[in-house]
Parts: C-alpha cells; structure tokens; sequence
C-alpha cells in the first residue's frame, strides 16, 4: 500500500484503525483492522473547524478512492468538512477477514467504525453501489448525527416483477460467479470499462492496486454474492429493513446519477425518488456507473451542503454565498390563484352551447373524421378519469403521452390532468435516440401510446405500464406487453359512472403540482425535461388569451402542438388539419383550408415550415379554399424564427391575418411577440440607425402579459457571469424572463435548473440579444455560440442576417475557430445553387461574404460552404453551430472537408 | 539611437532599416552586398567574419539581427556557419561593444513540428523538432539570444510570420512563377487558415520591441497580421495582384506532404543548391493552419498593424501594375 500511488490522493489522508467489531460475522472480542482516506488530522493541523462530516461508503469492486474529489474539497479552507472514506472490511485495504460478511454485517460495521473515530454530528452520508445501502443503513441507524444523505448510482429495492438487470444476473450465476469475481479480476476490469470517458490508465492502476491476486478478492466475490436478487435470499430482510426505513427520513437527500449505467438504471433511481420524494436530483445525461469518476461531485455535493447549510456552528453565514437563492424558490407571486385549467371547458359543457363542436380531427378526403361537442368531451374525459384511476393512475403518477394531436390526444390529456397526474410529452422530433434518453430519464409510471409509440418502447425497452389508445387483438397485445387501451378504460369509466354512486371525482389538483413535462429540442445539448405546475399551464393559457385576444369562441386550426392542446382550455374550438403533426413540412394549403372551412376558423396555429409548405402547395388551392382561409382573422408561427419575407407571403394567401411571431422556449411560452407590421417597423428603426438599440439580431418584439425581460451583460470572454439584470437599450447580453408561465424546474436536474435561476426571479434562457429604446427585445443567438474574437465578443445572428440578404446565399452560420478569446470568425454559408461538397467557398463568393459581415461589425476570416447546413430534427430551422464550429475548426487545420 | 541592422539586403531588413531612418535614428547596415537604403551607413561583410561584425557593431546602442541563411535547400553546415554561430559572434561583439538592446528576428517555424497551429502564442524554439535546416538553426540561434539576455544586454526575439510585400522573391514571386507555370496545385482545396505579415508591419512591430524593451526582453513574440484566411484565397489574392490566374487545381496535402520529403533527400543528397520543386517544407505550411494568439504581442508591444491584407494586396497589385482582385 503506497498512498504516493494513488493519483489525487494526499497520502496524509491515508491511515489505519483497529476496531473493535460487534458483527454477528465475527467472533466476540474480534478486533479488526480498517483503512481509510480521513483528513480530519489534517483539517485541525491547519487550525481548521470542519462543518460536518461526510461519511463516504464505496460499492463493490471500488475502495475509499472513489471519494478522493471529495476529500479534497472538504480539505478547502473556504468549506472545511472533515471527509471520512472508509474501505470496507475485506475490501480495498481494510482487512481480509476469512468471513462472509452479509449486508446486516456490514451496517453494523460500519456502525462499529464511525463508534471507534467518535464520529459526531452532524454526518452526511455519501454512498455509492451497494455502499449506498449501506450507507442507508448506518444513516438509519444514527438519526441523530445524521443531517443529510448523498446517493449515487445505487438501489435498496429490487421492484417487484422485474428482473434484476443481466450483468448482475451474469455475475450472479453459479458458472461466473466465482471465477467472474475472485479467480480473474474480470469483475474489476468490466466495472473500471463503464467509465465515461475512459479511466486514466493511473487511476485505473490505482483502483486496481488493493485486489492483485485472487486472495485479496474475496471480498469482491462475497459481495456479489450478497445481492438479495430473491425475497428467500438471507440478506432481503436486512435490504428492507433499508427500504422501508427510508419513508421515515426527514433529512435532505441529494442523488446524482450516471444514466448509462447497466446495472442501476433509471428505474432505481425512481424507486429511491418514490421513497425520498423531497430529494434533489441531478441526472449527468452521457455519464455511467462511476458517476463520480465520469463528472466532477464535489462541486454539486459542497454547493448542497451549502446551500442546506447543513452544518452547525459559526460557519453558518458565510457558507451561503449571498444572491443564490435556493433552486426550489417558486416564481409565481404567492396568492396568486388560477382556476384549474380546464375550468371554461366544464361551463362550456353545462352551457346552452354544449351542443356546440368542441374538437375536431380532419380526414384525408377534406371532411371531418372525428368530432365531439362540448357535452361530450367532457363527458369522455370524465370517463377516462374515471377508467385511468381504476387502472392505477394516481396523482403525482407520471404518463407518458404518444399519441398525435387530435381528439384522443385532448381526452386522455384532459383526463390526467384532472386527476393530477404528470404528462409526458417526448415527441419524436427529439428523433429516435433523443426521444428514447427523454423517456427513460423520466420515468413513466404509464405509457399510453400508438401503436408506433408501443412498439418503439417494446424494442427500446420503455418504462412505464403500456396502455394503448384503439383496442388492440388479443396476439398483438401479449407482443408489445399492453396491459389496457383508452377504449376499454373508458369503457369501464363509463360503466362505474352509470352503476355506482358519483365516481370518487379527484379533487382537483393544487395549482402548485406538477401537471407536465415537456422537452426542449436538444438543439443545444441533450434534451432537458421541462416541469410545468398547474398554475404554470393556466398561467400559460392566460398569457395567450390576453396576449394574442384568444377567447372562448374563437375557432382554431392547430397546426402546431404544444399551443394546440390549450385550445378547450382557452374555451376555443379545435381542429387538427389532416397531416403528420411531428413533420410540420407535411401541412398542405388545401389539408389547412379543408381544416379552417370545417370549424369556419379565426386562428391559425402553425409552425414555420408548416407554412412553406402551405405556400409552395397553394396552386391547388380551390376558390373556397381561398375563402376561408380568407376569413382567418389571426395566424401564429413559432417554434422557430419566422423571417419577414415568409411572413409577408403568408400575408397575400391569407389577406385579412393579423401574422404573429411569438418567441419563447420550452421553459417559457411565449416570451415576447411581434407582428408582421411591428417587424417592419422595427426593420425601418434599425435601418434610420437612430433609436437606441434597435438592430443587430432579430427582433423578436415586447413581452407578452405578464412577462418581463431583462439582461445579465457579456463579459470579454463570452459569458454572462453576473447576476444583476439591466434594461438599458443597446447592451448585450444572456436575455432573463420572469413570467407566472415560466417552467417551475428541469426535471431531474437540479444543477441544470440551479443554473437557469441564479439570477434571483429570473430564469436564464440561454439566449443572447439586447433591447431597444422602444422595449423590444432583439435575439442575437445563443450564449454558447458567442464567438470571442481577440478584443471583441461576436454574437452570431446580426452578421448571419447581414450575408443572408446575399442573393446566391441562403441559411448563413456565424462560428468561431480557435482558442477562446482569440478566435477567428468563421462564416458557414448555403450556396445557392447549392455546392456538390463541402469546402471553402470559392474566393469571389467569400470577399462578397466578408463584405456583408462586415456592414454588420463583423471581420470574418474564412467562409466555408456547404451543400445543407446541420438543424434541428423539431423544427429543421436551428443551426447546430457548436457543430459546425467543430467541423470548420477541422476544415481550417487543414483536413480534408467531409461534411459538417 | 544608433542603430545596426545585419541583413538589409533583405526584404524585410531593407523596410526595418527604411523605418529607422524615417524615424530619425542613425543607422547602419550590415551585409555582404551594399543595402541601398538612403540614409543609412553600409558596412559591408560576412556574419562569419568576426573582424567584420566587430566593425559594424561599433558604436550602435541597439541591434536588429536579421542577417540569416534563408532557404529550402543548401548544407547543413552552411545553415549552422551562418545561423547558429554568426548569431553568436554578433551577440558576442555587441556586447563586448557595450550594445544595450538587441532584437533577434526569429520566425514561428523554430516552435512548429508540423502539426496545424490554430491561435497558440509563441512557443518555446526547439531545435530538435523544427522540420529543416532553417527551421532548426534559426531555433539554436533563438535559443541562444534569448540566453544572452540580462539586465545590461536586453534582447529580445521577434517571430514575424510570412512576411510578403512587394518586392518579395520568397513567398510573392515563387507563388506567381509557379501559377504562371501552371504548376501551383492547392492543398487540400486551400482549407488551411493561414495568417501573413505584410512586410511594413513587421518592421513596424521589429522597430517596437527595440522600444518596448523593458517589456519584451527575454521573451520571444511572434508578429503576424492577426487576419488568417484559408491558404487558397491568399493565393488568389497574391495571383490577381500580380495578374497571373489563380490555381484551380488541387491536390490531396498528405500527397504533397509525402512528395515533399522525397524531393528534399534527392535534393539534399545529389547537393544541388538550387531551390526544390516542392519540400516537406513548403507542403506543410500550405496545407495546415498556422494562425496566432495575437493579444500578447500587441499589448506588449504596444503596436497594431498599420496596413490590412486588403491594403497589402492593393499594394501589391501597384506593384505589378494590375488591377488586383
């Protein structure tokens, strides 16, 4: 044992205790010797009062050096804690004891350890693997030193019915085990491969140090062999004992999760989250099993204990650095009430006018294929409550909803609501592999699909009890492990209702539960889940009603999902054009005159490339086509930015429109909006060059009721470190908003969602712009795309507008090549006609280019072509410019192009 | 001041020497040939000869040493006769001769073993990972300088990076011969991002460190136009201000790159002293990035470029007499 060996180890945190063990495993009197990685010696040489300890328990086949981040962040004079980081008896470089040590052992050595150290509160424990169970275990037992738990990739709970995962099972069987875990260090060599990314090749060697020869695995072996895969193995009672015992614990809990991990996978972690409800969680999407080899968790772990102050004495004040406030600080103003969303739905119903068409969905041939009136859909979503509870749905239950935009999708998300369950909205234009991470990580209690939808989550193994929407033969069911439909569950809805007393109706849910999740693009990264309240959502409708005058009676065509489903909230008739609503491109002019003339529409919702659709397919339009779409009063374009000249096209096809373009994201829609007058007019302003501000990025108009936007200035180098917002015209920066339809949080990813409010009141959406003299809010791309040229930061967009007024150019890319602060300015450009390869442009094109950049500020050092620029699969409209800066910078290096 | 300047011949230490005497400070040039710059004092001799280099640097309070065996092919031994210890004679005599101030002109070829250079500064010389003999002695001779520096004997070494301008035999003339000939492939498509120094901004930025001394001495900086531009439209930019057409072909870099090494041991073994076709060289330069983290040098120095790359070529298309791009 040389701790100088061990990468990241202080060796002064290295040392031996002997310990008088209490364990069932050992003979009375039995005194056994423990290592572990303590620097509390080390905290009061330097004078040091720590806050607390963490007691940190590894799994199986790790050691005390898993924790090595977090001894030496507790050694930081600023956030002293006393770190103790046991090696397990038989395992690492404790003592090799000759016995079998089960789980009930193992807690009360660990018990017998801290009694030696006189270990006193308060202590967080900090557990990882099996070691989480322990660490449980020993936190059970020791309520009152306890003041929080920390748990990474771990499990206290085999869920009833499913098999444990099968590299465990592989690892459990009589042919493997054995020489899997103790003959061969195979164990080891697979658990150190689930590093991502790979393990140093010394810390490799490091973990492997304590296990070199078959007879210092033993442990390793014995620890495998521990696991209560079955309720008559001798360790379940002990598990349950942990399991159950978590109900009752109080204190704050922090999880931080690697996905990727095929042992314990999502499904553990919503276990845990079942059972310790108020824990924060942070999922590092793309990390593994060794979660605290694959991400930093020191700095999460002292930013919680901060922030818990979970610490006594003096240190109290300073740990908590002021202006953070804590991430679960609501934003809507207290007192605030909105009735339940569905509130003009239900008078509607009771109203004389209930007869009225309430949804619609229209068919292929141009008529209505399905309709409900106002009686009757209220009627269907009570029934399905009803079928939904009976079926198991509870509040708080999550469900995922993969089902197209039409009349079944409005019942079923009306149902849940009602009953105060959590809707899941991945759609697929996160595309396979996105919408497939999206569902796991959140979890589904139910997944209530299309037939599509269902055997997708049979293939890629989909969490969640599966319910299908149409009755489903008998052969067909057993395949894709469908329990129920929508049709029998409103069937058996209906019948209750009729039979027996008034259904036990659902309260209705406080407007401060979670009602949705949603899911940004992942444009910019995995996509993020997105929680949204009760109040949030009405908070939500509210903004549009009086936003855009949206009143009960208007009539719309939803073209466009997310606002679509608000439609019976708002009281407005509905109906979906005949059309595959997860590719906009689909939406036909007829499909969309077929849809307004059936409803004699008002408002048109519709996504910009549903639009250029429209218009490319508008010469088969009929004359009485023409008309109604000529009596629209309204159309709605978001998702992505909508340039003027698509608007003004739209503007001919549809005379009498108001055109609007409101911005916003996922975390909150809208933010602002802007009609096609208004962005003339700003257009006009940027051009006369005399009001403050207006110019450079697209104008994206005032915000919405309700709304307000603000600025956190850019630094030289490309971020927005401060937390003090301005307003002033003309000053870039990271744009803020702070509306009652702003996201409650990021689902399961409290450093994420820390992050985006760390700005007091506001959420930080990630977006750069300014605004003008005249409040308008002007876009000029994102944060992350910010190119730092030497003495000057370069946002994106202005320069991108300024070469896509070029003829022969048309979607342009702004990026940065090189090290930050002195990049070179890197402008990626669509030839038109477009170019067979990618390349640099050729040296006429690329002066024209440069000459245009620089009209707008921008001195730009290589213009590269390509025949399609990379967007985004939801709306085929965002430029993945962090990608193309990757391929420019090869480009540039000298490489041979490929494609971007 | 008085000034000593080896190596005016040149083009780069013709404009150095031009500079100096605009500025008012007394110079002298030293090189074999006389320089021909008005108003400066020839001494004419070899860098090899220490009775010659003793006599030029008399009386001089600052020397530019930019005097250097320039080329592609040649002896080893030449490159080092010159190089290495005609740099050490001079910083021997300078400072026997109570020369306060000394700028070595170096090049970012002596810190470059090849790979693309994509905004680094100026790093440590390394002679034994420069590609070629020019590389490599102008690294020994860095080294060297920058050893000498001390409180009393500053010296500084300054990196301009592709210096051109009209007038330029090196870089300009071979780029329009071979155009002219038909026989300048691009790279790779001419991808590679390539920064230049225009040449009256390397003398300006030469001319600043003799100034900036006390900010600058001991250190190496590298001088560049601070505007990188793919190596394709450099060389359209250079033919169409010398009214040649600009190449349209091009070839794969590793190619070039493997070429270029073959050619230069046929040239280095049959001892043929005039320039090669192609050189490893050469290919590498033109087919990967070499642009630089400019913020240091210019805070330093307290210097900008006073003419652009557009200006440049506007200038050099004067030169040719053709209307340029």
């Amino acid at each position: 044992m040389v701790a100088a060996d061990w990468p990241g180890v202080d060796p002064a945190w290295s040392r031996e205790i002997s310990v008088a063990s209490t364990s069932a495993a050992d003979e009375p009197g039995t005194v056994r010797s423990w290592h572990l990685l303590d620097n509390g010696a080390q905290l009061s040489r330097r004078g040091l009062t720590p806050a607390g300890t963490l007691l940190c328990v590894h799994g199986n086949p790790t050691w005390s050096y898993l924790w090595r981040t977090l001894l030496a962040a507790g050694s930081d004079p600023a956030q002293p804690w006393r770190v103790v980081a046991v090696d397990q008896l038989d395992m690492g470089f404790s003592e090799r004891t000759g016995t079998f040590r089960r789980l009930a052992d193992r807690i009360n050595d660990l018990g017998d350890l801290t009694a030696a150290l006189g270990l006193e509160g308060p202590v967080v424990t900090v557990g990882h693997d099996w070691g989480g169970v322990i660490s449980l275990g020993w936190a059970l037992s020791h309520p009152l030193q306890l003041a929080g738990v920390v748990l990474t990739n771990t499990a206290v709970h085999q869920p009833a019915g499913s098999p444990i995962p099968p590299a465990l099972r592989l690892a459990l069987h009589p042919a493997v085990h054995r020489w899997g875990t103790t003959t061969s260090d195979a164990f080891l060599r697979v658990t150190h491969s689930l590093a991502r990314p790979p393990l140093a090749a010394d810390v490799r060697t490091a973990y492997m140090s304590p296990y070199r020869g078959a007879g210092r695995r033993e442990g390793v072996g014995n620890f495998v062999a521990d696991i209560p895969a079955e309720a008559s193995h001798p360790s379940f009672p002990a598990l349950s004992r942990v399991a159950d015992g978590l109900h009752g614990l109080s204190v704050p809990a922090l999880m931080l999760w690697g996905p990727r991990d095929p042992i314990f996978s999502d499904r553990y972690l919503k276990d845990l989250l079942d059972r310790l409800p108020a824990a924060q969680v942070h999922r590092f999407e793309g990390a593994g099993h060794l979660v605290a080899e694959d991400r930093d968790i020191a700095a999460p772990v002292f930013a919680w204990l901060a922030e818990h102050r979970l610490h006594s004495g003096p240190a109290d004040v300073e740990a908590v650095s002021p202006g953070v406030p804590p991430a679960d600080v609501p934003m809507t103003a207290p007192g605030v009430q909105a009735p339940p969303l569905w509130a003009p739905l239900t008078e509607l119903a009771a109203g004389p006018d209930g007869g009225d068409t309430a949804v619609a969905e229209m068919g292929t041939d141009g008529s209505v294929a399905r309709s409900l009136n106002w009686r009757e859909l209220e009627h269907s979503i009570a029934a399905l409550a009803a079928g939904l509870q009976d079926t198991g749905v509870r509040p708080g239950s999550r469900v995922s909803l993969m089902v197209p935009p039409g009349v079944d999708l409005t019942v079923v998300l009306y149902a849940c609501l009602r009953l105060g369950a959590v809707v899941v909205v991945a759609d697929a234009g996160l595309g396979t592999r996105g919408l497939s991470r999206a569902v796991k990580g959140a979890t589904p209690d139910f997944l209530i699909g299309i037939d599509k939808a269902l055997a997708a989550a049979s293939v890629l193994g989909w969490p969640g009890r599966r319910i299908s929407v149409q009755d489903l033969p008998a052969a067909r069911r057993r395949l894709l492990a469908v329990e129920t439909s929508l049709a029998a569950l409103a069937r058996r809805g209906q019948l209750r209702e009729r039979t027996a007393a008034p259904p036990h109706a659902p309260h209705a849910p406080a407007p401060d539960a979670p009602a949705a999740v949603l899911f940004t693009s992942g444009s910019t990264g995995p996509a993020k889940g997105v929680l949204y309240t009760h109040a949030q959502l009405a908070a939500m409708r509210d903004t549009l009603a009086a936003t855009l005058g949206i009143l009960p009676g208007a009539r719309l065509v939803a073209g466009f999902a997310p606002f679509a489903l608000l439609g019976p909230a708002l009281g407005a008739v509905s109906v979906t054009p005949a059309m595959d609503v997860t590719a906009p491109r689909t939406l036909t002019a007829t499909a969309l005159a077929d849809a307004a003339a059936a409803i004699d529409a008002t408002v048109v919702f519709a996504s910009p490339a549903a639009l250029r659709n429209v218009l490319a397919t508008q010469g088969s339009l009929s004359r009485a086509g023409h008309e109604a779409l000529g009596s629209v009063e309204l159309v709605l374009s978001a998702g992505a930015p909508v340039p003027a000249s698509l608007l003004a096209e739209v503007q001919r096809l549809l005379p009498r429109a108001s055109l609007h373009t409101p911005y916003g994201m996922t975390e909150a829609l809208p933010v602002t909006d802007i009609s096609l007058e208004q962005i003339r007019a700003a257009g006009a302003d940027a051009a006369a060059g005399t009001m403050p501000g207006a110019g450079n990025g697209v104008c994206v108009g005032r915000p919405v009721h309700r709304a307000r936007v603000a600025i956190i200035p850019l630094a030289d180098d490309g971020t927005a470190p401060g937390n003090d917002p301005v307003t002033e015209p003309g000053v870039t920066g990271e744009i803020l908003v702070s509306a009652p339809h702003v996201k409650e949080t990021y689902d399961r990813l409290w450093l994420t969602q820390r992050e985006s409010v760390r700005s007091a009141g506001w959420h930080r959406t990630g977006d750069v712009g300014h605004v003008d003299a005249d409040g308008r809010l002007w876009v000029e791309g994102r944060l992350a795309h910010v190119v730092t040229a030497p003495g000057t930061v370069v946002t994106p967009v202005g320069a991108e507008q300024a070469i896509e007024r070029l003829d022969d150019v048309g979607l342009a890319a702004v990026v940065g090549v090189g090290p930050a602060g002195t990049q070179a300015v890197v402008a990626v450009v669509e030839a038109v006609p477009p170019v067979r390869r990618a390349g640099p442009a050729a040296p006429e094109l690329a002066a024209r280019v440069r000459d245009a950049a620089a009209e707008a500020g921008v001195s730009v050092s290589a213009v590269l072509s390509v025949p399609s620029q990379p967007t985004d699969i939801r709306h085929n409209a965002k430029i993945d410019r962090t990608r193309l800066s990757r391929w420019a910078s090869a480009v540039l290096a000298g490489g041979r192009p490929g494609t971007p | 001041m008085r000034v000593l300047v080896t190596g005016a011949s040149g083009l780069l230490g013709g404009e150095v020497a031009r500079q100096l005497v605009r500025d008012g400070h007394t110079v002298t040039t030293f090189q074999r040939r006389p320089a021909g710059v008005d108003g400066a004092a020839d001494v004419c001799g070899s860098i090899t000869d220490d009775g010659a280099v003793r006599r030029a640097v008399a009386g001089a309070g600052g020397v530019i040493h930019l005097a250097a065996k320039v080329s592609f092919a040649g002896r080893a031994a030449d490159f080092d006769a010159v190089n290495v210890e005609g740099t050490r004679r001079l910083l021997r005599a300078a400072r026997e001769a109570g020369v306060r101030d000394m700028v070595f002109v170096s090049s970012p070829s002596v810190a470059n073993s090849g790979a693309a250079i994509a905004g680094l500064g100026a790093e440590p010389a390394d002679p034994a990972r420069a590609h070629g003999d020019y590389s490599r002695t102008k690294a020994s001779a860095e080294l060297l300088a920058l050893a000498a520096d001390s409180p009393d004997f500053r010296v500084a070494a300054v990196r301009p990076h592709i210096v051109w301008g009209p007038g330029d035999t090196q870089l300009v003339e071979r780029v329009l011969d071979r155009a002219r000939r038909g026989r300048l492939p691009l790279l790779d498509g001419g991808a590679a991002l390539i920064d230049t120094t225009y040449v009256d901004n390397a003398a300006s930025a030469i001319i600043a460190a003799l100034h900036r001394m006390e900010h600058v001495h001991g250190r190496a900086l590298v001088v560049s136009n601070g505007e990188p531009r793919p190596v394709g439209e450099l060389l359209a930019g250079i033919c169409a201000a010398g009214g040649v057409p600009a190449p349209s072909w091009s070839v794969p870099g590793r190619l070039a790159r493997a070429a270029g090494s073959v050619v230069e041991k046929v040239w280095t073994r049959s001892g043929r002293a005039d320039e090669p076709p192609m050189t490893r060289f050469l290919a590498e330069q033109l087919s990967t990035a070499h642009w630089f983290d400019q913020r240091e040098t210019r805070q330093l120095l307290d210097w900008a470029p006073a003419v652009s790359l557009d200006e440049g070529l506007a200038r050099l298309a004067g030169h040719y007499g053709s209307p340029g791009l």
